[in-house]
């Protein structure tokens, strides 16, 4: 008994080829259009985000408090940044290429967003299926985010921006190198390239990449922290020497573009190396099968304590439009707790769990990655232009090929010649860290000579 | 019927940007076309199952060979070029062999008695998945068959740097005062 | 895929606008970048028939006329830039040294 609603919609639809080839074409690809707009829409919430907990993190290590007036410790201040960015004037400058400055950020967030359409968050939330060449599409498209960089800079007519975008694409291709060469060697260990195939290659080997090619893991954090232009190597867009680099003449929503841009790269480049290197949407010890059942309730009953923790809070604060606030955020918690933990009481939905918790832990490890980008970024000095494109290219990029040949022998040992795995990754990252030592000595030997030559005292007047 | 429209998406962007790339009096514009270009062959690559040349072509390409293009650009910046007196029918008959050259194309595909391609069993005309896998595919030939080629690419690529560095870098001044 | 022709007709195409590009434009960057174009029409006929005949060397004949592409720009590129640290012009006409 067919409702005329559905009748009416059906004749509609049936009226044309094009209309059945479209519905057709939404009913094999409704996950993945589903998935794709799910992340367009949180991409940059969640970025959002991200900045206020970079900001509070950053007052915690420096002994404040960080954003507190808008909303509850300060939990309402994206939305109050994005309300802002909104609504400011657009001033273009006068002599700006008018086309390529509106055009350039828009490539930079393009660029970010499409390479996260391959990634896998979690075994079953992703919008490509499983393509042939995973990881290499994410760092491919992810890196043309340096037109965005390199088209802005020149657009806005300006010589801060400009130099700040020559600066951050000889940076971004310098360590885009490094950073490739440092991941083939987590190839190398999983045997190809889709991602799926990575995540179960360090499930059937019983151990995450990091332990089998620690030195490839740094060279790629390393790497990873340079191409995402964040400190210790944001020279070109520190604000002490380059005003705001590439993004100076920038103002309202341009800017939050570029800035979303970055912090979605962010999001890519941690997802990259959490695939790569830790494991994916493993739990941590995923062989030891007593843990299955602990482990698999752990993320349910986190949310839920975070619940708890948000009820607690709530009855702290003074005002009532902010305790509304906490108490909402509460009742979400408790929400995504249930949902967590329905498969586990309703028997048909059984199969939901691995595709929840997996998606729980990536974003898990996910979040470390980018707690120690944070981290790192309040803790170190900035390093000066010749001293990164020196680290870059004297010292990172042959560490990450000769970390290809360590492991390549290494696995030769161990697979071909029948020896212990760990013997043969201990001797192998103990000659590439004799190499290393080797890198920095001699950098160490050049910064020495570089300032002795200098010591002849100029004459300024001279010719 | 999606081929069909990926196929003409990709194929109108292309020539497309290739027209405003030859006509545009800004290089730095004729630059952001040909990266639209090359985005669109990449497709195009795609399209016809070529994945791992897909990505070669984005990350080589656009994300090295153009990266060049744009640096050089921006370090030979020069103000719009002084209309000096110059052979303008240059233009023209540039203009008039190409639509020559055209032409004749057109008559060659007129007058064969079959279209170039018609007939062609297409072998590999089954979904992508069961394709063999085309990395691999071509990583076996590349490292088997045509290892002499790789090794001789290598081989050009490094007097490539070398030969890009010493000409590039400047000179120093030896005189002084 | 689509049927041979239109992609014959497409690397047609692009390969006349490449020459266009190079017959016509005074920038020797942009007749650079019009040589380019000609080597990508040239890939996607090889690509074509590699599909066409399930034969892989088209691909890889691509693949190594993409590395000789970069080779080919960046001493296009370094020699551009050393004419120009000479001869401060740009343009195909004002290189005429060898006129007699």
């Amino acid at each position: 008994m067919s409702h005329p609603v559905t009748q009416a919609l059906g004749c509609v639809l049936s009226i044309s080829p094009t209309m059945q080839a479209v519905v057709a074409f939404l009913k094999t690809w409704w996950v993945e259009l589903v998935c794709g707009v799910v992340i367009v829409a949180a991409v940059p919430l969640v970025a959002g985000y991200v900045v206020l907990v970079e900001r509070k993190l950053m007052a915690d290590m420096q002994a404040r408090l960080g954003p507190m007036r808008v909303g509850p410790h300060g939990l309402l201040q994206p939305i109050a940044d994005a309300v802002k960015l909104l609504i400011k004037e657009d001033i273009i400058p006068r002599d700006a290429d008018a086309f390529i400055f509106w055009f350039a950020p828009v490539i930079s967030m393009v660029a970010a967003l499409t390479s996260m359409g391959a990634i896998y968050f979690g075994p079953a939330f992703r919008v490509a299926q499983d393509i042939n060449i995973g990881i290499l599409f994410v760092i491919g498209v992810s890196s043309l985010g340096f037109l965005g960089i390199i088209l802005g800079g020149w657009a806005s007519n300006s010589h801060y921006s400009i130099m700040g975008a020559l600066r951050s694409t000889a940076q971004l291709v310098s360590y885009e190198t490094a950073g490739g060469l440092a991941i083939i060697s987590a190839l190398l260990l999983s045997g190809s390239l889709k991602i799926r195939a990575i995540v179960d290659a360090q499930s059937d080997q019983h151990v995450w990449f990091l332990f089998l090619a620690p030195v490839a893991f740094f060279t790629y954090l390393v790497a990873s922290i340079a191409e995402t232009n964040r400190a210790p190597f944001d020279l070109p867009e520190a604000e002490s020497e380059l005003v705001a680099g590439y993004m100076t003449e920038y103002s309202g929503f341009r800017w939050a573009l570029y800035f979303l841009g970055e912090y979605a790269n962010m999001i890519v480049v941690a997802s990259v190396a959490t695939t790569l290197f830790l494991g994916g949407w493993l739990r941590p010890f995923s062989n030891v099968r007593w843990l299955d059942i602990p482990m698999g309730v752990l993320p349910a009953l986190l949310i839920a304590a975070l619940g708890v923790y948000c009820i607690y809070r709530a009855g702290k604060q003074p005002v009532k439009v902010q305790l509304g606030f906490m108490w909402v955020v509460a009742l979400c918690c408790f929400g995504v707790a249930v949902i967590y933990l329905v498969p586990w009481l309703v028997a048909p939905l059984r199969f939901a769990i691995p595709g929840l918790n997996g998606a729980f832990w990536f974003l898990f490890k996910v979040a470390v990655y980018i707690y120690v980008f944070m981290w790192l970024r309040f803790t170190l000095p900035r390093y000066r232009f010749d001293q990164l494109m020196h680290l870059g290219w004297y010292i990172l990029i042959p560490l990450a090929i000769v970390n290809i040949f360590s492991v390549g022998i290494a696995m030769f040992l161990s697979l071909e010649l029948g020896w212990n795995r760990w013997l043969a990754v201990m001797l192998t990252t103990a000659f590439t860290l004799a190499v290393s030592l080797l890198l920095v000595r001699l950098h160490d030997k050049h910064a020495s000579a570089a300032s002795s030559t200098s010591a002849v005292p100029s004459d300024s007047y001279a010719g | 019927m999606l081929d069909s429209i990926f196929f003409y998406f990709f194929a109108g962007v292309a020539v497309l940007s290739a027209g405003l790339m030859v006509t545009r009096r800004n290089a730095l514009h004729s630059a952001v076309c040909l990266v639209a270009t090359l985005l669109a062959i990449a497709g195009i690559f795609l399209q016809l199952r070529a994945e791992f040349l897909f990505i070669t072509q984005i990350i080589l390409y656009v994300g090295g060979i153009m990266v060049l293009f744009i640096f050089v650009i921006m370090l030979v910046r020069l103000d719009a070029p002084i209309h000096q007196i110059r052979f303008r029918l240059q233009r023209f008959v540039a203009v008039l062999v190409i639509l020559a050259l055209a032409f004749e194309g057109v008559v060659i595909l007129l007058l064969a008695r079959k279209l170039p391609g018609e007939g062609l069993l297409i072998q590999g005309s089954a979904p992508a998945d069961k394709l063999p896998p085309n990395s691999e595919a071509l990583a076996k030939s590349l490292f088997s068959d045509y290892l002499l080629p790789f090794e001789i690419a290598s081989v050009l690529l490094l007097v490539a740097m070398v030969g890009a560095v010493v000409m590039a870098k400047s000179r120093k001044r030896t005189s002084e005062s | 895929m689509m049927s041979p022709i239109h992609y014959l007709c497409l690397s047609f195409a692009l390969f006349l606008i490449g020459c266009i590009g190079v017959v016509t434009r005074r920038n020797v960057i942009v007749v650079l970048m019009s040589i380019e174009l000609i080597l990508n029409a040239v890939n996607i006929n090889l690509v074509l028939f590699s599909r066409i005949f399930g034969d892989v060397a088209g691909q890889v004949f691509a693949l190594f006329i993409i590395a000789d592409a970069a080779a080919e720009a960046a001493i296009g590129l370094g020699i551009i830039i050393a004419y120009f640290r000479n001869r401060e012009t740009l343009l195909a006409d004002e290189m005429d040294l060898l006129k007699w």
